[in-house]
């Protein structure tokens, strides 16, 4: 197995075999000629020949790639109309008395030169524009057709660099994917196997195509850049794995983008994101998730070597509730504890951390650390829907505690002028048995729940979940836990709050039914879960 | 001949796209010579290559001479595309 590894530019896997891409040697021989107007007329054909050429590759871009990325041919016409570039052309017949072909090549040279040293990356990749236009002209001159080199397996096209037009003219249906030993990013290339959906790789170096032959087998990985050359059997199934999760995200992307999350008989659920740095965004509005049903506040404190400023954090959440645009945003204050270290905070090792201090028991110990991130979130309100949500309750004091140190924080931004939304939702977290067997309590005090199932298991069951050895006592479909779920469920609804699952759990499309049946108002789960749930609960029929 | 100064608004500043229309644009009016100054230098705005190759940037004064067969008009449309972005 051969590995190399170049800048994937269209994440997708491709499987099959290599065919490197022969292009016809174009050698410019330098010749005297004797008549310089027979010259210009010769190139005067070409070029007539090159611009019909360039028309046809635009119509076929314009229906494969569209507009915008086929106006690089329209550009290539009139770059073969340009002035400038004519006029060096016909210098050089002229006063070199020289073949076209030789007046080109240099006038070629001399222009890409020019591209190639400016500073702007955008403007060095146009030598390669340059070069494709000039090779099209001297190709015209020698007789000969451009063959098609594909036969009809469908293949991995493997070339030193590929012009656009090159590109275009592959037979679409044929390419599984594209290798370059050379190129940019800002290449065209790139550009266009972007739109044409096929995974390409490019700059995987020089060596790769004295390595490769036709007809050797290969796994290209778009997403990471790699491409694995005659892999071996564990390497070709990791890969085939990925490629059939890839294409069936792609699938439901596709089928489901900007569908409702409805039953076939009209019950409907919220299916939120979870997520856990301000980088996630981009996936959740990707995946098309309603909100964001847990923003994990930890990141904040995890990449900082102090406590975060009250500036800091409300610099980031007010940057996530920018982004989602008004839909909902459930941030969870600080969780941290034995188990999530922060130096600063200076916790004692424990013996038993889950257990220990952490999460809502430091923000209550030490409120100062809390009422800066309030004050944080209550300040960025004012730029979206933002929920609040609280961890590890256990009880009513707890809760009460907690609205009080809200209200203080309220007031405080009231007599400093500062601005926030009123129509804050507030909410606890359900991961302790105790949560859920008091939700009738708490529900009256709170706008919503959001069952963590992960630390409910762990607690209810009395397994750790990070100890494999009694991974098969640990149960994550127990009847006790769905008893709990469904108890707090109940609870919530008597008093006029809204449920919501933000754990594992949530994802687990074999009880999606479940919590639908017990009323379930939202499902929270990783950014690339939300369609395939969307996907579960439209096949859904509650009336059955 | 006719002048006004304008100023690039394409984030990319004149990349591939704005010159080509630039360019196609002047080119069409035969009888008038549309020249560019930027950076000191003089480009002609007829030439693609030359447009791109200058590496105008975004936000840069440009001064747009028409000279020649109905300058005023050529003028106004040439600083009428500089100013809504060549459409983008």
């Amino acid at each position: 197995m051969n590995k190399f590894t170049g800048k994937g530019v269209y994440g997708a896997i491709a499987i099959g075999k290599i065919l490197k891409f022969q292009r016809r040697e174009l050698s410019v021989k330098r010749k005297h000629i004797e008549d310089a107007d027979s010259e210009k007329s010769r190139l005067a054909t070409a070029k007539e020949l090159a611009v019909h050429q360039l028309q046809e590759i635009y119509e076929k871009a314009l229906k494969e790639v569209g507009e915008a990325n086929a106006q690089i041919f329209e550009i290539h016409m009139m770059m073969i109309e340009d002035e400038d570039y004519n006029e060096s052309i016909k210098n050089i017949i002229e006063t070199q008395m020289v073949n076209t072909e030789y007046a080109v090549a240099v006038t070629s040279d001399n222009f890409s030169a020019m591209f190639g040293s400016m500073e702007d990356s955008y403007m060095k990749a146009r030598a390669a524009d340059i070069r494709d236009i000039s090779n099209r002209i001297i190709s015209n001159l020698s007789a000969g057709e451009r063959e098609n080199v594909i036969g009809d397996e469908k293949v991995i096209i493997c070339a030193d660099d590929l012009a656009p037009s090159e590109t275009v003219l592959l037979d679409k249906e044929k390419v599984l994917a594209f290798v370059t030993a050379f190129g940019s990013s800002n290449s065209h290339t790139a550009i266009l196997a972007r739109n044409m959906n096929i995974p390409a790789i490019i700059g995987v170096g020089s060596d790769f195509l004295d390595t490769v032959k036709d007809g050797d087998y290969a796994v290209v990985d778009g997403f990471t850049g790699e491409i694995f050359v005659n892999p071996d059997a564990e390497t070709t199934k990791r890969l085939q794995k990925k490629q059939q999760e890839d294409e069936e995200k792609k699938r439901l992307l596709q089928n489901l983008k900007g569908k409702e999350n409805v039953t076939l008989d009209g019950t409907k659920i919220n299916i939120y994101a979870n997520i856990g740095g301000v980088d996630n965004i981009g996936a959740v509005l990707l995946n098309d998730a309603g909100g964001i049903g847990l923003f994990r506040s930890e990141f904040l404190y995890l990449e900082n070597s102090d406590y975060p400023s009250e500036e800091q954090q409300f610099a980031a959440y007010k940057k996530v509730l920018e982004s989602m645009a008004g839909k909902k945003v459930i941030i969870r204050t600080l969780d941290i504890g034995a188990d999530k270290q922060v130096d600063y905070f200076n916790l004692a090792k424990e013996e038993n951390p889950a257990m220990g201090y952490r999460a809502i028991r430091i923000c209550l110990t030490r409120p100062e650390i809390f009422k800066t991130q309030l004050r944080a979130l209550y300040r960025a309100s004012a730029y979206g829907n933002l929920g609040i949500m609280f961890p590890m309750i256990t009880s009513v004091p707890e809760l009460e505690a907690i609205l009080k140190i809200c209200d203080e924080v309220k007031d405080e931004l009231k007599s400093d002028g500062m601005e926030y939304a009123e129509n804050i939702e507030l909410g606890i977290m359900i991961e302790t048995p105790a949560a859920a067997i008091i939700s009738d309590r708490l529900a009256p005090m709170v706008d919503f729940f959001s069952v963590g199932t992960n630390d409910l298991t762990q607690y209810t069951l009395a397994c750790d979940r990070q100890n494999s050895i009694i991974e098969r006592f640990c149960d994550t479909h127990h009847e006790a836990i769905l008893r709990l779920i469904e108890l707090s469920a109940q609870n919530a609804h008597a008093n006029g709050a809204w449920i919501g699952i933000c754990g594992e759990l949530a994802a687990d499309t074999s009880l999606t039914e479940t919590f639908l049946r017990m009323g379930i108002d939202e499902l929270s789960v990783s950014p690339s879960f939300v369609l395939r749930v969307r996907d579960t609960v439209r096949n859904i029929n509650l009336s059955e | 001949m006719v002048s006004k100064k304008v100023t690039v608004v394409n984030t990319q500043g004149m990349h591939m796209r704005p010159a080509g229309i630039l360019a196609k644009a002047a080119a069409s009016h035969k009888e008038c010579k549309v020249t560019l100054n930027a950076y000191g230098k003089s480009i002609n705005a007829k030439a693609v290559m030359q447009i791109m190759s200058a590496g105008i940037k975004c936000g840069t004064e440009v001064e747009i001479i028409c000279d020649g067969t109905e300058e005023q008009a050529v003028l106004d449309e040439i600083a009428g595309m500089f100013e809504n972005g060549f459409g983008e």
